[in-house]
């Protein structure tokens, strides 16, 4: 078998709270099916974690009944064989100018999750889609063991 | 998500004078459980204690808010003259402490025991 080889995952979720352990525990079984470690699968679990918590909160202004979608495929070569994961809302665009790391030195709640994305995968991605909201990709290079 | 023991799941008050609390948490810390966890740690602040030990040792999974959390919690103590410290934090908890730089602003110890004896 060959994880994401031939399809993508899709996970169809509400902006909910209680929807996030579900996520992650789904996402986490396939990073280790694509043979990822327990360092990386901790990142990425992290990662997609923050980036939907930004959309409940920001995209959809803590409302629990918007649609989410969690889309996971396997991006072969020439794009360097990776995990993408597309995280799809329907809410208020995020502006892509504001979006940035804070200054860390400054100890205070709040405003790490961009930093926390950016640290963890390889890259990430925000874009309008055409029929509104957000869509955001991380991505993150497959382990060298690719036989997965 | 019904029958959610809710984070904070035992606090114990040690030491000569009960002058120092240990806070015992569990289970993932994550949007959906962090508002009741900042609860319960202010609200334990607000008892009085010289020293505050957390065991994170039960918890498998904590997120930004549930950093922040803590954040919030420090700077109440740092008001109030109260020693906060960290103990027992698992490999992926400390990592997010590790990633947002916060593993070197918290007093982190490997156990309850070790950290009140700190």
């Amino acid at each position: 078998m060959v994880v994401l080889a031939n399809a993508p995952l899709r996970l169809s979720i509400l902006s909910s709270p209680e929807h996030l352990p579900v996520v992650r525990a789904a996402l986490e079984r396939v990073c280790e099916l694509l043979g990822f470690g327990e360092d990386a699968r901790g990142e990425i679990v992290l990662a997609v974690d923050e980036a939907l918590t930004n959309v409940i909160r920001h995209a959809y202004h803590g409302r629990h009944d918007r649609p989410i979608e969690v889309i996971l495929s396997r991006v072969e070569p020439p794009a360097g064989g990776a995990l993408q994961i597309v995280l799809r809302d329907w809410g208020d665009p995020v502006d892509p100018g504001r979006i940035k790391s804070r200054d860390l030195a400054e100890v205070r709640p709040g405003g790490l999750g961009v930093h926390i994305m950016t640290n963890c995968m390889d890259s990430v991605e925000y874009a309008h889609a055409a029929d509104g909201g957000t869509r955001l990709t991380l991505t993150k290079t497959l382990p060298a063991r690719s036989d997965a | 998500m019904s029958g959610d023991a809710g984070p904070i799941r035992n606090v114990r008050w040690v030491g000569p004078d009960n002058k120092a609390v240990v806070v015992e948490a569990a289970g993932d810390i994550d949007l959906h459980r962090s508002t009741t966890f900042q609860q319960g740690l202010l609200d334990v602040a607000r008892g009085g204690p010289e020293r505050i030990v957390l065991d994170l040792a039960g918890v498998g999974y904590m997120d930004s808010s549930g950093v922040a959390s803590l954040v919030k919690l420090l700077a109440r103590v740092r008001r109030d003259g109260v020693d906060l410290k960290l103990a027992g934090l698992t490999p992926r908890v400390r990592s997010v402490f590790e990633i947002t730089r916060l593993d070197t602003v918290f007093d982190i110890h490997g156990s309850t025991e070790e950290a009140l004896q700190a």
